[in-house]
């Protein structure tokens, strides 16, 4: 894959350049709501809306913010997004709101969105930032999505509230508690380095 | 004496990168070394100090006053971005040693979560002015505290042999994982 390709924007996000396995930004939301699927899973939809929107508003408004004063233009419409969401969620998804706690408002520093915005959308087309972002969006939402798999389903033996494992099985508290939220990031980034380190020796 | 407990608790307790995951990414970033850590550590807890107050002001005397509370998070941000830009300026000016050994930790700090973490559970809960303060000065000197160790352990961890997948950032994890176990061990310190 060609870089500056459209295919390659979009698929870079996933796997090359994950936000969370690779460029280890936005570990703060990652580590402290995946202690349940549904909460991790609305994490990173929340996050990948506001990415995937400031993107989109400042690729096309690239030309125009001076660049002295672009890191206050960002968090500006960063956090305007984040509001929207906010009052989104409170108002339709109140006790997903609620367990997120200051976490959803939290996403404005969020370095993900912050990073891709001075690193890619104040510099490229829109439609290239607006696939750089979506790509970055799925790329986090899918590390999320097996952290808190990983999670729930040896915290409380469950998975998205149902129950997966068999009867006998003892839930394991500490995944569900700080310490878990850490070994299993350090796990997965682990397992990342090993298929990492077969490719390169493959080729 | 209620405000000391407070004052432990974030420190010890609820330390704001171990139990609330608040600044993890500095916390990871600039652990290599113990002197930079303190630097980091020293910054931050500054910040965090005026930001609790600066903070608190603003939510009580201009947002509740005026019915603006849905702006909350778009002036938060901009306090503390503008409070971390004069700190610069100040710091500057009034000893040029301290700013470089500051140096890039100043602008870094206005994306640390954990500052922006700070005002926003201050007006979660409803603080007064001084149990704000406490709290922030507590949770800057629990973030100081958690970094210190880490760079301590990670400056050792340099001669250890580690599996080649989990150098750098996994085996960083896993310590940190430990680390908030041993924390976690405080817990029933404070009810």
């Amino acid at each position: 894959m060609k870089k500056g390709t459209p295919v390659y924007e979009f698929s870079k996000g996933i796997w090359k350049d994950n936000p969370i396995l690779v460029q280890l930004l936005g570990m703060c939301p990652t580590l402290a709501v995946t202690s349940t699927v549904i909460n991790g899973v609305a994490m990173a939809l929340a996050a990948s809306f506001v990415l995937i929107m400031s993107s989109l508003i400042i690729s096309s408004l690239r030309k125009i913010i001076p660049s002295s004063v672009r890191i206050a233009s960002f968090i500006v419409i960063i956090a305007t997004f984040v509001t929207l969401v906010d009052s989104f969620l409170k108002a339709y998804f109140y006790d997903i709101s609620k367990s997120l706690g200051p976490f959803i408002p939290l996403i404005i520093v969020n370095c993900i969105i912050l990073g891709r915005q001075e690193a890619f959308a104040s510099k490229n087309t829109v439609k290239m930032s607006v696939l750089d972002a979506f790509g970055m969006g799925a790329g986090f939402f899918l590390s999320l999505l097996v952290l808190s798999s990983v999670r729930e389903i040896f915290g409380f033996g469950t998975w998205f509230g149902i129950q997966v494992m068999p009867d006998f099985f003892k839930p394991w508290t500490i995944m569900i508690m700080a310490p878990g939220a850490f070994f299993t990031l350090g796990i997965m980034l682990g397992v990342y380095g090993i298929f990492k380190m077969k490719k390169s020796k493959g080729v | 004496m209620e405000l000391i407990l407070l004052f432990i608790s974030f420190v010890i307790v609820n330390n704001f990168v171990l139990s609330q995951f608040l600044g993890v990414c500095p916390f990871l970033g600039v652990s290599k070394k113990i002197d930079a850590a303190f630097s980091m550590g020293l910054a931050v807890t500054f910040v965090m100090s005026i930001t609790a107050v600066a903070s608190w002001a603003v939510n009580n005397f201009v947002l509740k006053r005026f019915g603006l509370e849905i702006l909350e998070y778009v002036v938060f941000i901009l306090v503390i971005a503008s409070l971390v830009q004069l700190v610069e300026m100040f710091v500057k000016k009034v000893s040029p040693p301290l700013y470089r050994a500051l140096g890039i930790y100043l602008p870094l700090i206005t994306t640390n979560c954990a500052i922006l973490g700070l005002a926003l559970l201050i007006s979660l809960k409803e603080y007064n002015f001084l149990q704000g303060l406490v709290m922030g000065i507590g949770g800057g000197i629990g973030f100081t505290l958690a970094l210190v160790l880490m760079a301590g352990i990670r400056e050792e961890l340099e001669a250890a042999d580690i599996p080649e997948p989990m150098k750098g950032a996994g085996i960083t994890l896993i310590i940190a994982g430990i680390m908030a176990l041993g924390f976690s061990g405080f817990a029933g310190l404070i009810k």
